[in-house]
């Protein structure tokens, strides 16, 4: 049996449906993310978990017992907000032993676990310290410390990392992630980032318009996306529009190149896509269809370069790494793409 | 900045300070005079030495404390929960703390006498007790903007929905959360009230008054109408009472280390 449970969850405010049928099961130890577009319901989802909203409809069930009717402080459930939410007036220790005290420890034992989680997030002479006078990595830190001192039974992260800037978000992730494993937390992760939720998750439930569109491990949900909306939403995506010509075996025509993705197909004109990886610059062996097209643009990102170049009407982006020896080709020169058609997706709507 | 709008700018600081500090140095320059032909502090050690002074200021520092703690009560929880649960309600709680500012002093009182008499269901102007309590009441409803505007502004400081949902998380119930979270990072806010509150108090005289209680105010007025010296000697500490409390409000800002940050 899961250790976390959602059931058919609902919420409406008004006449608007926030969430809708909303399912999840989540083993102990387990990191899922919540990726989706703002409005799509899944800090909604989290708040419900949480206590802080009332589900219209369903059940949520963590360690076998119902949660629905139980209050936030009831719920020994452990949240780390986007905005730190650190107390103003106590220092990081007091903040870190807040829950403790709450719960009645021992002075000593707070001191003890106090310590533990200050040298856990790697901030041991800090606790002297006002939230103020940390940076934001550090109070999110701090917070983090602070959610896990009372070891509660699962954590709750509300974008964490939107608030900092792109290198401390990096690092953080990674070491939210290694305390997380560390600790074999029970966690849900919700963020509109892609490459965070794909970095860090065990699975990620795409989120759009209030469901759970799909759940999957990041490379399910990034190699095969389950709809059109989840593979727009995560990674980059080139479409292009086809027409199948024999059903059975997926030949298709795209512009006025034929191809066969091997595999069965809905007849008529169909909607295929491929990930900027998926398409290199020339004719490359082993890959079975060549499409000819004209740069567009050329935008130079470092060690990558990522080339935009028109093809029977749709636009393709895709990157090469940058090489001192070969110069990328100048926009408006005409170009041969090659890809493997096997490796061409198939959007459909749900 | 050119040299005419600075000039303005001093001008009229100058002008501005003159109409304050020129009454209230003649006030006090008159107050020295007691011992003819020489300034004296006389009429201040008799004011301070007067035993009915020491009583009735005595009698109003407490009722401006108990105010002070019953507006604290009152004031805190109600403004945590309009910001926190009832935003739409706001405008409609404001109105009625400011309603103390439009209807005088006298209305209120003789609603309070109509209302609280000894031949009414609840007769709190029967006995000494139940009329203290009937003055701090008042004094808590006259307090009123003062304490719910400092607190307001101090809890709009302060992210409440979202500290509120951290202590909840950790565990916290409402007594906790307003008690350990909400009422130290507004301590400033609500001292700043409790100042304001304690100057109002200190001088009140209409509810005083009329509900025959042996205040700080009727002792103002009834000195004021007997001797020359000692009502500007009263009117000057009255003064410096008022400007210890603002004086003392500053001082708890400078002093609030966790507040240093937002300023």
């Amino acid at each position: 049996m899961s250790f976390l449970t959602i059931e058919h969850l609902e919420k409406s405010f008004g006449t608007n449906r926030v969430v809708q049928n909303f399912n999840l099961t989540i083993e102990k130890g387990e990191f899922v993310s919540l990726l989706g577009p703002s409005g799509c319901g899944k800090t909604t989802v989290l708040r419900m978990v949480a206590g802080f909203e009332t589900p219209s409809t369903g059940r949520i069930v963590i360690g076998g017992k119902d949660v629905v009717n139980l209050r936030p402080n009831q719920r020994n459930i452990g949240m780390v907000f986007q905005a730190y939410a650190l107390f103003p007036n106590l220092t990081v220790a007091d903040n870190i032993g807040f829950g403790l005290k709450v719960a009645g420890r021992p002075r000593a034992e707070r001191t003890a676990r106090v310590a533990e989680m200050l040298k856990l997030i790697g901030l041991p002479d800090l606790g002297d310290r006002f939230p103020f006078q940390l940076s934001g990595g550090q109070q999110q830190r701090v917070a983090l410390a602070r959610a896990l001192a009372p070891s509660p039974q699962v954590l709750l992260l509300d974008e964490p990392l939107s608030a900092l800037d792109a290198k401390v978000r990096v690092s953080l992730r990674n070491e939210i992630r290694a305390i997380q494993k560390k600790l074999g937390i029970t966690t849900i992760f919700v963020t509109h980032d892609q490459e965070e939720a794909l970095s860090m998750s065990d699975r990620v439930v795409v989120m759009h318009g209030g469901r759970a569109e799909q759940v999957g491990t990041p490379f399910e949900v990034y190699n095969r996306p389950a709809t059109k909306f989840v593979a727009n939403f995560v990674g980059m995506l080139n479409t292009l529009e086809a027409d199948v010509i024999d059903p059975a075996t997926g030949r298709v025509r795209i512009g006025g190149t034929e191809t066969s993705l091997r595999r069965a197909l809905p007849a008529g004109r169909v909607t295929l896509a491929a990930r900027p990886e998926m398409i290199a610059l020339g004719v490359q062996p082993g890959r079975d269809t060549i499409l000819e097209g004209k740069i567009t643009s050329v935008d130079f990102l470092g060690s990558v370069i990522r080339i935009r170049a028109r093809v029977d009407g749709s636009e393709l982006a895709f990157d090469t790494f940058n090489s001192t020896d070969a110069p990328p080709p100048a926009p408006g020169s005409d170009v041969r793409l090659s890809l493997l058609a096997s490796d061409l997706l198939l959007l459909q709507d749900p | 900045m050119n040299l005419w709008v600075r000039i303005t700018g001093w001008l009229a600081f100058v002008l501005a300070a003159g109409y304050m500090l020129v009454p209230l140095f003649g006030m006090t320059e008159f107050s020295l005079k007691a011992r003819r032909g020489v300034y004296s502090l006389d009429a201040y050690a008799r004011v301070i030495g007067d035993t009915e002074f020491q009583a009735t200021f005595g009698y109003s520092v407490t009722l401006a404390l108990a105010t002070i703690v019953l507006g604290v009560l009152i004031v805190v929880p109600t403004a945590f929960w309009v910001r926190l649960k009832m935003p739409w309600a706001r405008p409609f709680v404001e109105f009625l703390t400011l309603l103390p500012l439009v209807i005088p002093a006298i209305v209120l009182v003789f609603g309070y006498i109509r209302l609280y008499n000894t031949s009414s269901f609840l007769p709190l102007t029967g006995s000494a007790a139940g009329t203290n309590l009937l003055l701090a009441l008042g004094y808590t409803v006259l307090a009123l903007p003062y304490m719910y505007r400092a607190i307001d502004t101090g809890l709009r400081t302060i992210d409440v929905p979202t500290l509120t949902e951290a202590a909840q998380s950790l565990g916290a119930g409402w007594v906790t959360i307003l008690w350990r979270i909400v009422l130290p990072n507004v301590m400033v806010a609500v001292l700043s009230g409790a100042f304001l509150t304690f100057a109002i108090v200190i001088g009140e005289y209409t509810l005083a008054a009329l509900l025959d209680r042996p205040a700080f105010g009727p002792y103002l007025q009834r000195i004021g109408t007997n001797k020359p010296y000692e009502p500007f000697a009263l009117s000057v500490i009255s003064f410096a009472i008022t400007w210890a409390c603002m004086g003392l409000i500053q001082l708890a800002t400078r002093l609030s280390k966790h507040t240093k940050a937002q300023r």
